[in-house]
């Protein structure tokens, strides 16, 4: 690991000041530091925004507001959570182990990098790593990359389950920065890779992220999915959170979000509306498929991950409209 | 930069590197060796140890940013002579083959009892508000931070639901 300087934030605007000028945030420090120890993140100054505090969940506006600072365990656990978000709390309990659920911060698990390994391996070719390098992964062994979102420059897939359930949710991130404090959709906090796959956030210079805003919850079923290599402690091949409300056997409401299959975790609000209307049963999984699929872009070894995707929509359904077949 | 370090009840100053992770402090700062190195990237578990009571990596934790902190290690849940339950039941149930994972995998489970006793749900829990019932299948998916390579997994189950046991009636 490259030397750097340490400081610990002495209040929020010393953070903003501090990144404003180049500095790296550390959290929880589970993706961080594994990262700056391969040496593919090399920050000359951390700054620890454990002194901020922020670590609280607290009923807000009939939703929740979820300090940057809590930790996925303890979000995961939390009974309101449990009780009104299960797709979250299940999205949580999903990811990682339970170490790593109790030191990793939302904030963090936003923003944690892809697991692409040729993101990893340093000596690979990575326009995300190093920019303008090229992208070893679209001819070599990318069965864990995205089909979606994705452009010729990266097919790096976001590897977060909790991003997914909260997307599907309608969050909002709560960030204060120089200009101030404004409040930006979670899904539009990520940017698509296009010709910059290292710009991957809407972050302004000195943005800290102070908080999640969950609105209300959403009526309807919900349901967290996830296929990966082995049965738990495994990034998705694909993951689906899913939110469906039914009346009288149609479909009245819908949102889904995938996971490991984005370039960052995705909706698809055409492949939602053609569930509208639709009477339960695998009819309606189809239709949502094939809006959905209609973009995906595959790369040989990840071409699976189209019918794999499908059929997870199918399942989800399934579950989520409580028929049986 | 010095730390102190509340470790197993005694109190420990450090001059650390800033890049010093929690688990080089202790095996070559404390010789504290029980915590064991598999990986250094957060994927085996083998250097789990309680901070504030609650089971994290220390292989993926700056010493710094832990200035003040209240650990417990493998070296501080029992003696020879007294062992813990869980100890005892490694022992008792063969809970290892080699044994490099296993204070990993005692740290680990103490304090996933400890989250079921207040009541957390894990990924597989069908219910996520009901108390969990520590199936098999419970065990393996919240002990699943913790790999072994000698793949001693039906006895480490085995020996977490033994101990459990125990150290509720004893209660
Ligand atoms: C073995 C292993 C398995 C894993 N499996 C999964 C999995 O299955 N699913 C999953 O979703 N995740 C998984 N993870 C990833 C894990 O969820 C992340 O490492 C964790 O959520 C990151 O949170 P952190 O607080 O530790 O972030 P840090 O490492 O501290 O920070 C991550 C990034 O966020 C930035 N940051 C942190 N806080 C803020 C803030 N308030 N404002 C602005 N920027 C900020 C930091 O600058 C840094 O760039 C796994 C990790 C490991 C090591
Ligand atoms: S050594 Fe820390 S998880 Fe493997
Ligand atoms: S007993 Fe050998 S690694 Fe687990």
């Amino acid at each position: 690991m490259k030397l750097f300087d340490y400081h610990k934030a002495t209040g929020l605007s010393d953070a903003q000041t501090k990144t404003a000028a180049g500095a790296t945030l550390i959290a929880g420090g589970t993706n961080l530091l594994d990262l700056m120890k391969l040496e593919i993140q090399t920050p000359e100054v951390l700054v620890d925004i454990n002194p901020l505090g922020e670590d609280e969940i607290a009923e807000q506006d009939g939703g929740l507001r979820v300090g940057a600072l809590v930790r996925n365990a303890a979000l995961a656990a939390h009974p309101l959570v449990r009780q009104r978000y299960p797709v979250l709390s299940r999205a949580l309990l999903s990811g990682a182990s339970g170490q790593i659920r109790n030191k990793a911060t939302t904030a963090g698990n936003l923003l944690q990098r892809t697991r692409c390994a040729y993101f990893y391996d340093t000596a690979s070719a990575c326009n995300k790593r190093a920019p303008g390098s090229g992208c070893d992964a679209l001819e070599g062994r990318n069965r864990m990359n995205a089909i979606l979102g994705v452009s010729e420059h990266c097919i790096a897939a976001h590897p977060s389950d909790m991003a997914v359930a909260m997307v599907a949710l309608d969050a909002e991130v709560a960030v204060e920065g120089p200009e101030g404090a404004r409040r930006i959709a979670l899904e539009d906090l990520y940017r698509l890779p296009q010709d910059r796959p290292d710009q991957e956030t809407t972050l302004h210079p000195g943005e800290v992220i102070t908080a999640v805003i969950l609105p209300p919850p959403p009526k309807g079923r919900q349901t967290y999915l996830k296929v990966r290599d082995r049965a738990s402690y495994a990034f998705a091949l694909a993951s689906v959170a899913g939110i469906v409300s039914v009346d009288n056997g149609r479909i009245t409401a819908a949102a889904l979000a995938f996971g490991g299959i984005g370039a960052k975790p995705w909706r698809n609000r055409a492949a939602e509306a053609a569930l509208l209307g639709q009477a339960v049963g695998p009819q309606a999984a189809e239709a949502a498929a094939d809006v959905l699929l209609a973009d995906a872009v595959c790369h040989g070894d990840n071409a699976f991950k189209s019918a794999l995707t499908r059929r997870l929509i199918h399942r989800a359904l399934r579950e989520l409209t409580g028929e049986t077949a | 930069m010095q730390i102190s370090l509340n470790i197993n009840g005694e109190d420990h100053k450090v001059d650390v590197d800033l890049r010093r992770s929690l688990l080089d402090v202790l095996r070559h700062d404390l010789a504290l060796t029980g915590t064991k190195k598999g990986c250094d990237h957060g994927q085996c578990g083998a250097c789990t140890i309680l901070l504030d009571g609650r089971r994290i990596n220390s292989c993926l934790s700056l010493a710094v940013m832990h200035d003040g902190a209240t650990i417990t290690t493998i070296e501080g849940i029992g003696t020879a002579e007294d062992l813990h339950p869980l100890q005892r039941a490694f022992v008792a149930q063969d809970g290892y083959q080699c044994g490099y994972c296993t204070p990993g995998q005692i740290m680990s489970a103490l304090a996933m009892l400890t989250e079921a006793e207040e009541g957390w749900p894990s990924y597989i829990s069908e219910s996520l508000e009901a108390e969990p019932d520590l199936t098999d299948d419970e065990i393996a998916e919240r002990m699943s931070g913790n790999l072994c390579r000698c793949s001693a997994y039906p006895r480490i189950r085995q020996s977490i639901a033994e101990a459990r046991a125990q150290m509720r009636a004893a209660k």
